[in-house]
């Protein structure tokens, strides 16, 4: 079973798949919690376009793909607070890129395979270059997460109080985007563009629903994350089906029974009984109501302070 | 002429009762703040769509398969509203996942995959354009049945549910709808692409105008406009018909947020967020 070890191109799925897994852990877990989990998804399809058209000009995908994702995701996080106009706006621009992406790839013959491998991935297919880019990528990545951990945690659970407090909470808001455009670019060759949910958010709404301290639901991502690709690895190199259909596949298998369960260990209130029951709290004027959602939000930052501290 | 040939036709044909039903529904999407989950269900009807052409059926019975049991889900969990984005997130890429399986299963599987993604409208059938009128026809006629209670359930569920409306009831039917429009759609403009029908129209038309009728209306005309400049576009052109469709709603719709304060500098205000995309039912209002 671990004699396919001795094969370059599978050492180097498991270098660029365990990078990829790490980093979009983590990215994944702000995502989760700042709740852009669609934004998430709507970067990867416009990165469709970058890569497509980075193939009609014969560069390197994964250059297109940043041109395209850290414009798109600039544009996201200036557009407008409301969140359903946000949605919208979104959606559409995930729309035309989309078609933009079919538009480059008609151009390019044999366009088929082509837009296949950048729809879903080709992990098996990576070179040793591919290796050192993603390797790049990926180093870049941490230190730029580990130098922006705090005001990002912060300004994730409680922007109000993180601007209150001097957090230039607009620009994390735009910086956190790019980062998360980055991470999409490097995740395209392992997961490819439509799965890419699978690696970013999976790993990371499962272990944020198995713990609540910020720390913890990172490190568990992370480890989930490294499973699931190189368990999918393993078992696509043994039989005849793709690996990202082994990625989604984990991904889902292991969210599904944990959120069905975590009521069980997670007593978080739900919004239905609080609008029925609403509380006071401390930290709100008098007179405010809190919504479950800003309920959690408070519960969760305090823990954050006591971390932080 | 181009128009005599009969796969031009059928597009025409499909694309006219595909623009029509979408916009009537979408007008919905956007009242009820579920544009993310008709982007859901048409990726899970990709799973559907390709399991069929893996057992040798037609794609359309594949996908209404797939995505009547998703909405059917979606409409059982409705309650809860917190981290919507992420279920419906996981579910989705779940079924994508599962359409790579199909696809590798089957030989031809990249065209294959294509095709159901981006659209292939040259290759409608005159029998999925009977399915198609059919359905939208079925569809169209239970929405004017149903228009003012839904209208009332999606703008204030609240007072609707208070007013005795059977407002978990029509969400479920509502999505019922949705997932069988999407099917149509997918047709047309493929899975990645039905943002384009099924809410640009109406997201342009409520922008110019706040009544119910009148959106609809508007989003109709915006529909029918998209699919026939579309189509006539790619004829012209040699583009993709989807990529044609997708660009004239994107930029219609880029247009309308510039001009709609022109319009109505007063009058054009954001309707408040009902949930987030979600089919939430409110709590049940206790009796005293």
């Amino acid at each position: 079973m671990f004699d396919i070890l001795q094969y370059s191109f599978i050492q180097n799925a498991f270098l660029a798949g365990s990078l990829v897994a790490v980093v979009a852990a983590i990215v994944g877990y702000f995502l989760v919690v700042r709740g852009l989990a669609f934004a998430g998804h709507a970067l990867s399809h416009i990165g469709f376009a970058g890569a497509a058209g980075a193939v009609l000009l014969g560069v390197d995908p994964v250059f297109g793909l940043l041109v395209f994702t850290i414009g798109a995701s600039i544009g996201i996080g200036l557009l407008g607070k409301e969140l359903r106009e946000r949605d919208i706006a979104i959606g559409v621009i995930m729309t035309f890129t989309l078609g933009l992406g079919l538009l480059f790839l008609s151009l390019y013959s044999g366009y088929a395979e082509r837009a296949y491998s950048i729809l879903f991935g080709t992990i098996l297919g990576i070179s040793q270059a591919d290796v050192l880019v993603t390797t790049f990528f990926a180093v870049l990545m941490i230190g730029m997460l580990l130098a922006l951990f705090r005001p990002l945690l912060f300004s994730s659970f409680d922007p109000e109080v993180a601007q209150a407090r001097g957090v230039p909470v607009r620009l994390l808001g735009i910086v956190f985007l790019i980062l998360v455009s980055i991470t999409v670019s490097m995740s395209v060759q392992v997961v490819g563009v439509l799965l890419i949910f699978t690696l970013l958010v999976g790993p990371a709404a499962t272990a944020n629903r198995i713990v609540s301290s910020p720390l913890w639901a990172i490190v568990i991502a992370i480890i989930l994350g490294l499973c699931y690709t190189w368990l999918s690895i393993i078992l696509a190199a043994n039989g005849t089906w793709p690996v990202s259909f082994y990625i989604a596949a984990l991904s889902f298998g292991v969210y599904l029974p944990v959120r069905l369960l975590s009521s069980l260990w997670r007593k978080q209130p739900r919004l239905t009984q609080l609008r029925d029951t609403p509380q006071k709290d401390s930290s709100l004027s008098p007179g405010e109501t809190v919504t479950g959602e800003r309920k959690a939000g408070v519960e969760v930052v305090g823990r954050v302070r006591g971390l932080t501290r | 002429m181009l128009i005599q040939q009969e796969f031009v036709q059928n597009a025409f044909l499909a694309g006219t009762i595909v623009a029509i039903v979408a916009a009537v529904v979408g007008y919905f999407v956007i009242l009820r703040a579920q544009a993310f989950a008709a982007h859901a269900l048409s990726h899970i009807g990709f799973a559907g769509a390709t399991g069929a052409v893996l057992l040798g059926l037609s794609s359309l019975l594949g996908m209404f398969a797939f995505v009547l049991f998703a909405a059917l889900g979606m409409g059982a969990l409705g309650e809860r509203v917190r981290g919507r984005d992420v279920e419906i997130g996981m579910v989705l890429s779940f079924a994508l996942g599962l359409g790579v399986l199909f696809l590798s299963l089957y030989t031809r599987y990249a065209t294959e995959a294509v095709g159901v993604l981006f659209g292939s409208i040259l290759s409608v059938t005159h029998n999925d354009v009977l399915v198609m009128l059919a359905c939208g026809i079925a569809t169209l006629l239970l929405i004017a049945l149903l228009f003012r209670p839904l209208l009332f359930a999606s703008i204030d569920p609240e007072v609707a549910q208070a007013r005795g409306v059977p407002v978990r009831v029509l969400s479920i039917a509502f999505l019922l709808l949705l997932a069988i429009t999407v099917a149509e759609a997918v047709q047309v403009v493929g899975v990645l692409l039905v943002f384009a029908l099924l809410v640009v129209p109406a997201a342009v038309a409520e922008r110019w105008t706040h009544r119910p009728f009148s959106t609809v209306i508007l989003a109709m005309v915006l529909g029918l406009l998209f699919t026939w400049g579309g189509l006539i576009l790619a004829f012209v052109g040699r583009w993709p018909v989807s990529f044609c469709i997708a660009a004239l709603a994107a930029l219609s719709y880029f247009v309308s947020v510039r001009t709609a304060r022109l319009v109505s500098p007063r009058r054009y205000r954001a309707l408040p967020h009902p949930s987030r995309e979600c089919v939430s039912a409110p709590a049940p209002v206790k009796s005293r």
